[in-house]
């Protein structure tokens, strides 16, 4: 019996300490569940890191995922949501040629419509920056594909969830 | 300020200025330990250095392998109920310790584990002895920490014992680097009580225990599977009153027994895979499943998909990671089981169940008939596991801690050893680790010096640990070892009997004279190899004021029944 998975994305606060994203990573490395993304950054509230990570897997995985996540000594909240839940993006970054920005035209309206951004222009190449979702990302990618990409990278997802987190729920948690 | 007065200060703060080695000694005598358990090495060198000078209030047992120390922690802690604690240096040290600290881990054994590591400017630079044991423990942990720097050591050490004993207990390490242990601070040291990411003790729902009261009310046929979780939370006494009052039937997983004695009326004995006839069979026909302090390991459960599933499941339980995780709970009490069982005992109504309890004593007498009888008093020439668990029965009138090690005769010492106390089933449960039993012997021992403490170990597990014998003797630790000799790994054997074709691959020993080598370490010793020595054999050892080594020579190829067979149900359990 094969059970649907579907994908997730994990939102956690934890301490921020040397060691946690082992101790967090081992926790899908054990169940041979492999991380679509990872982001790990500090939080609003001092001292506390909060992490997103996309999975898939199915619901009755994830479920037990967060309750070994959430049983961590230095994890403070774990949480799991589907994409419905939340608003979500990632980032990439295109080195291009700088020539190509005079010599194809075509290139200055791909820009224009994907709504991407230039971060940096010099003599040799041009950086571009695209958020939105993996699609968009991907397809702005697609696009300058032909022209010759010098080099391309993408973050891991951040999101926000559509109901509100309680952070003052959590921070009332630490003074219990 | 006057001179005199500033001079006395500066003495005083003077004095109070002491190396991170010193340090670790002084946490550990402040958290009350007074027995560790080790094995010195280059990077561990200034704490033992530093226990020298403390010899009078912390003694340190010297194991011959750092795995020793980490079971013998762990029977330590199990007897007691205390926390144990184990060192050992870095590199080989370190690793040697990771056996003990995974079987702590899955057996829920609050440890607190001790390494050295090299000099903080070395890490990473692949010096002689290091290893990342911070990383190779992290999933084998509760907790681990790395110390880098002396002023750490009093709070790592207070959060080490605050997160090892509380909630659901098991394992920390404490990794410190050498410049850490020779580096001199200030010492100041206060206990742990609380850290605001951890929740050890979720609150009680008093609404979930008004539940679960009414629905073992309206039970007719309850029944009750309790694990260590009893154990752990102290719940033996309100336990029993419990299930007294509501008259319900109570079988133990094996690290639950022992929580009540063994001849209690409403024990029905053990569940899972080697378990009693009855509560297995009658798992798939009560109609609320009550577990307490228990993980439905697959052990116990047998397969998932037709386990229990006409019952309704209440299920007790400290670790809200365990709630659903392998049986869905319709009932799920969070919590301390002392506390939510204390909640419970005034809404439970006083009943009998009598003819519930007697389909456990008609089960009962089937097994009886087809396993037990033959276990214990087997009328064939060969000797019997059973038989000499009988003959210690006999002799300790259940007054004995037992201390098993893994295979059969693990399954036989649990399903027939009798006891009175709790905290008396010392076993290898969750890991399954051959070579647990002599070593965690000698820590049960230590701890509790007047209780008799019986270590019962196979062929098999009794060499992988054999060096430990060097500590019973260095410590004359008054320790009874049997080794019930059957020339097999027993239990892998009886697999290959019954799903290999007999197929006795890798299975057969070739022993060594285990008197002779028992002999060499100047520890008493006797085999027995005829039904007729052994009841004299077992009362010499029982009578013996020291150490005490007994080979029994069992039937060779004995299997441990009833079985359920990998994957098969509870209900379906085998009887031949």
């Amino acid at each position: 019996m094969k059970t649907s998975t579907q994908r997730y994305t994990v939102s956690i606060y934890t301490e921020n300490n040397v060691g946690l994203l082992n101790r967090i990573s081992a926790i899908f490395q054990r169940r041979h569940i492999n991380i679509d993304s990872i982001n790990s950054s500090i939080s609003e509230i001092e001292g506390v890191s909060r992490w997103t990570i996309v999975v898939e897997v199915s619901e009755a995985q994830i479920r037990k995922i967060i309750g070994q996540i959430e049983r961590q000594v230095e994890v403070i909240r774990a949480q799991y949501f589907t994409d419905e839940e939340t608003i979500y993006q990632e980032s990439g970054l295109f080195k291009v040629a700088s020539e190509l920005l005079f010599e194809e035209r075509q290139i200055q309206n791909i820009i224009k419509e994907s709504h991407a951004r230039i971060v940096t222009v010099n003599r040799q190449f041009f950086v571009l920056e695209k958020s939105g979702r993996k699609e968009e990302v991907s397809s702005l990618y697609e696009q300058l594909k032909p022209f010759g990409i010098m080099q391309f990278v993408r973050s891991g997802r951040i999101a926000v969830t559509k109901e509100p987190i309680q952070i003052t729920s959590l921070l009332a948690a630490f003074n219990e | 300020m006057e001179t005199s007065t500033l001079e006395t200060i500066q003495k005083t703060k003077q004095k109070t200025l002491i190396s991170g080695s010193e340090a670790v000694v002084k946490c550990l005598l402040a958290e009350g330990i007074t027995t560790i358990y080790g094995y010195p090495g280059g990077a561990i060198m200034p704490v033992y250095d530093a226990l020298y000078d403390y010899q009078e209030e912390l003694h340190h047992v010297l194991t011959r392998h750092e795995q020793g120390a980490t079971h013998a922690a762990q029977g330590y802690a199990r007897i007691s109920g205390k926390v144990g604690v184990a060192m050992a240096t870095s590199g080989p040290g370190a690793t040697n310790l990771v056996t003990g600290l995974a079987d702590a881990y899955i057996d829920s054994t609050p440890l607190v584990c001790i390494t050295g590591q090299v000099g903080s400017h070395l890490l990473g630079s692949d010096a002689f002895q290091e290893t990342d044991i911070i990383g190779i423990s992290t999933p084998v942990t509760k907790w681990n920490h790395q110390i880098t720097n002396a002023q750490e050591i009093p709070e790592v050490f207070a959060k080490a014992f605050y997160i090892a004993r509380s909630g659901r207990p098991g394992p920390v390490l404490i990794d410190i680097t050498k410049d850490a242990q020779f580096e001199t601070f200030d010492f100041e040291y206060k206990t742990c009580t609380h850290i605001r990411s951890y929740k050890p003790n979720p609150k009680c729902d008093p609404k979930a225990i008004e539940t679960a009261a009414a629905l073992i009310n309206s039970a007719k046929k309850p029944l009750v599977v309790w694990g260590q979780g009893v154990l752990l939370g102290q719940a033996e006494t309100i336990f029993q009153q419990v299930i007294e009052k509501a008259g319900l039937p109570a079988a133990w997983t094996i690290l639950g027994a022992s929580a009540i004695p063994t001849e209690h009326p409403l024990n029905v004995g053990m569940v899972g895979m080697h378990g009693n006839y009855a509560p297995n069979k009658l798992t798939n026909e009560c109609d609320v499943l009550i577990a307490i302090g228990m993980r439905f390991d697959d052990r116990v459960t047998g397969n998932l998909e037709t386990y229990a599933k006409q019952a309704k499941v209440i299920h007790f339980e400290i670790d809200p990671a365990e709630i659903h995780k392998n049986v869905y709970a319709d009932v799920p009490v969070l919590g301390d089981a002392k506390a939510n069982l204390e909640a419970l005992l005034p809404m439970l109504a006083s009943k009998e169940h009598k003819d519930w309890l007697q389909r456990f004593q008609e089960l009962y007498q089937i097994e009886h008939e087809t396993i037990i009888q033959k276990d214990l008093f087997p009328a064939k020439n060969g000797l019997t596991m059973g038989e000499v668990m009988q003959q210690i029965n006999q002799a300790s009138h259940g007054e004995a801690a037992i201390v098993s090690d893994v295979g059969q005769h693990q399954m036989i010492a649990c399903r027939y050893a009798k006891f009175n106390h709790s905290k008396s089933n010392i076993t290898s449960g969750g890991l399954g680790t051959m070579g647990f039993a002599l070593p965690a012997a000698i820590g049960a021992k230590m701890a509790e010096p007047q209780r008799e403490v019986v270590a019962i170990i196979g062929d098999g597990g009794y060499q992988m640990t054999i060096q430990e014998l060097g500590t019973v003797f260095q410590t004359q630790t008054a320790v009874k070892i049997v080794v019930l000799n059957n020339e097999f790994l027993g239990m892998v054997r009886q697999w290959q009997q019954l799903f290999f074709d007999k197929r006795y691959a890798s299975t057969e020993m070739t022993n060594p004279d285990f008197v002779t080598i028992a002999k060499g370490y100047h520890i008493p010793a006797q085999r027995v190899t005829q039904r007729t020595e052994l009841k004299d054999a077992i009362t010499t050892m029982m009578q013996h004021d020291g150490p005490y080594f007994l080979e029994v020579c069992v039937e060779k190829e004995y299997n441990v029944f009833p079985m359920i067979p990998t994957g098969a149900s509870v209900s379906d359990i085998r009887l031949t």
